[in-house]
């Protein structure tokens, strides 16, 4: 009895002091959210995220590769493979930061690109060499048939390394670089073809604006298409999982990156997101229709769908 | 006091508050990460591999030091605690920063005394006592401090030595720590550090630096137990033979 009152006076001498603070802070800043396992304002919640990836930022890939042993290269492909798209399309990467769904994007429309030219000439033989030239002349400029991504992240560091890297990897054209917030996107309405956000999503404070902005920007007949950690619903998979993500890749984090608490916020975030059901609902509440998920190795991510009509 | 390892998951919603509550129990000093066992495995061999692979890492050195230090330190803490002065500095827990030091007045004093020869290391090898890692993953309080105390009195090792801060310097001065405080930090990189030497600096290494830095380091009394904030005024030469350090080579 007396032993149980000392524990609660303990906890009650070691709480910190500014929780009184925050509640009345609360007042003034705003709803309160989380922030991995901790609680804090809306407000704290986007300063403090903004420095996570200010801080990741250079070592970013190295640590998705560390992390996934690689894997995460595939999910992206599966991504841009279900996205399938056709060159022309004006794709939105939300989120996109250090390029990687960008620079798919670009791959693969090129590939089909190049492969529609083939067969064009291939079912022109009969043309003469001076149309054959000219129609190369026409196609030079076009390597990538008029398609377009535009990259767009709220953090300046993440989208400095994206650009280095399209530099380094030699990346020039279709693509453009724009800082911007999914919360409030500064571009106009029914703009693109095609919306993605991969492992984005899971960092915006406000998912339900972000998804409006998604369903705003988008052309009708646009495709909005979300790539995310989610729950996986194996109990014993489920506990390799957790053990993993809670005993190695802080650790990980501390050895590569020389920072513990950046990735102790990444799995924690991860346990907090909405699982794969509640998200395709938030998603049909912004309007979007035939709403579908795929999950990928087991749920532990997931792959959302849904069109502007 | 001891501290429970990190959790995984929390066990509801309206459990939030209260395990938000446990975690900053847990956390017992600015800065400690509290891990669990497993974890500290994990991060005492990715950290020397790291800092073998980077050796410019020298938060990984910190963090091997810590992870591997659960015999050595207490040790140290008791070897400090038995001593009148080494109890002194455990109680008044004095930090060697630049903020703490009066650096024109150390300047000031006569060549050959503690403080000069110390403020003449900083500058010829241009690094400051600023830059040391805060003790992140030691899971007692006065462990912590301890070696964080050792971090500091590290750059004095150099000065009371006699040793640069290049590799070779480094590697003298980890032999005679090693002996010194038995960190296990100290011997991986006294018998790691020299695979990045060339041969004539291995042979001089072994044929006479490292002889005389075993020597000393078993010669001499426990470093931990010198209030050196009290001494800058001492000369070096005194303060050598006060603790037992042999003339260097």
């Amino acid at each position: 009895m007396a032993v149980g009152l000392c524990r609660c006076c303990c906890r009650a001498l070691l709480a910190r002091p500014a929780g009184a603070l925050r509640a009345l802070r609360g007042l003034a800043a705003g709803p309160e959210t989380h922030f991995g396992f901790q609680t804090v304002t809306e407000e704290e919640r986007r300063e403090k995220i903004y420095q996570v990836f200010e801080s990741v930022a250079k070592k970013y890939d190295v640590m998705n590769d560390s992390m996934t042993l690689g894997i995460h290269r595939v999910w992206k492909d599966i991504l841009m493979h279900k996205m399938n798209p056709s060159p022309g399309t004006l794709l939105l990467d939300v989120a996109g930061g250090t390029g990687d769904i960008a620079f798919r994007f670009i791959n693969y429309v090129r590939s089909v690109w190049e492969r529609q030219l083939q067969r064009k000439l291939k079912n022109h033989q009969n043309l003469s060499w001076q149309e054959i030239f000219e129609s190369y002349q026409k196609d030079k400029f076009n390597s990538l048939g008029n398609s377009q991504v535009v990259v767009c992240d709220i953090n300046r560091e993440m989208l400095k390394v994206g650009k280095q890297k399209a530099q380094h990897l030699g990346y020039t054209e279709g693509l453009s670089w724009v800082l911007g917030n999914a919360e409030e996107l500064p571009f106009d309405d029914d703009a693109f073809d095609a919306y993605t956000i991969a492992f984005g999503i899971r960092n915006v404070t406000r998912i339900d604006l972000a998804l409006q902005e998604a369903y705003r920007v988008l052309k009708p007949g646009g495709r909005f298409l979300c790539l995310e950690f989610s729950h996986v619903s194996n109990p014993l998979l489920s506990r390799l999982y957790d053990l993993y993500s809670f005993q190695v890749i802080p650790v990980l984090g501390e050895v590569i990156a020389g920072d513990w608490k950046s990735y102790q916020y990444l799995v924690e975030s991860i346990r907090r997101f909405p699982p794969q059901e509640e998200l395709k609902a938030m998603i049909e509440d912004a309007g979007f229709f035939k709403v579908d998920y795929e999950n990928l190795n087991f749920g532990i991510v997931a792959i959302h769908s849904g069109f502007k009509l | 006091g001891r501290a429970r390892p990190s959790h995984s998951e929390p066990r509801g919603r309206d459990g939030r508050d209260w395990e938000e509550e446990e975690e900053l129990w847990h956390q017992l000093y600015p800065g400690h990460i509290p891990t669990s066992p497993l974890q500290k495995a994990l991060l005492a061999a990715g950290s020397a591999v790291m800092a073998l692979y980077d050796p410019y890492r020298h938060d990984m050195v910190a963090v091997l030091g810590e992870t591997t230090g659960c015999l050595a330190l207490p040790n140290l803490r008791d070897k400090m605690k038995n001593h009148p002065e080494g109890y002194r500095i455990l109680q008044e827990r004095p930090c060697i920063r630049l903020s703490t030091l009066d650096m024109a007045r150390l300047q000031g004093l006569p060549d050959g005394s503690l403080g000069r020869e110390y403020v003449r290391f900083l500058e010829d090898n241009k690094v400051s006592p600023d830059t040391r890692m805060p003790p992140k993953f030691v899971d007692d309080e006065e462990l912590a401090y301890v070696i964080q105390r050792y971090r500091e009195v590290h750059d004095l090792m150099h000065t009371l030595l006699g040793m640069p801060t290049n590799m070779l310097g480094e590697v003298v001065v980890k032999w005679f720590e090693a002996v010194q405080t038995g960190l296990p930090m100290c011997v991986l990189g006294a018998a790691f550090g020299p695979v990045r030497l060339s041969t004539r600096k291995l042979q001089v290494l072994a044929t006479e630096l490292v002889p005389w830095a075993i020597r000393s380091g078993l010669n001499a009394s426990c470093v931990l137990n010198i209030y050196y904030e009290q001494r800058w005024e001492q000369p070096v030469e005194s303060l050598r033979e006060e603790l037992g350090i042999f003339p260097p080579p």
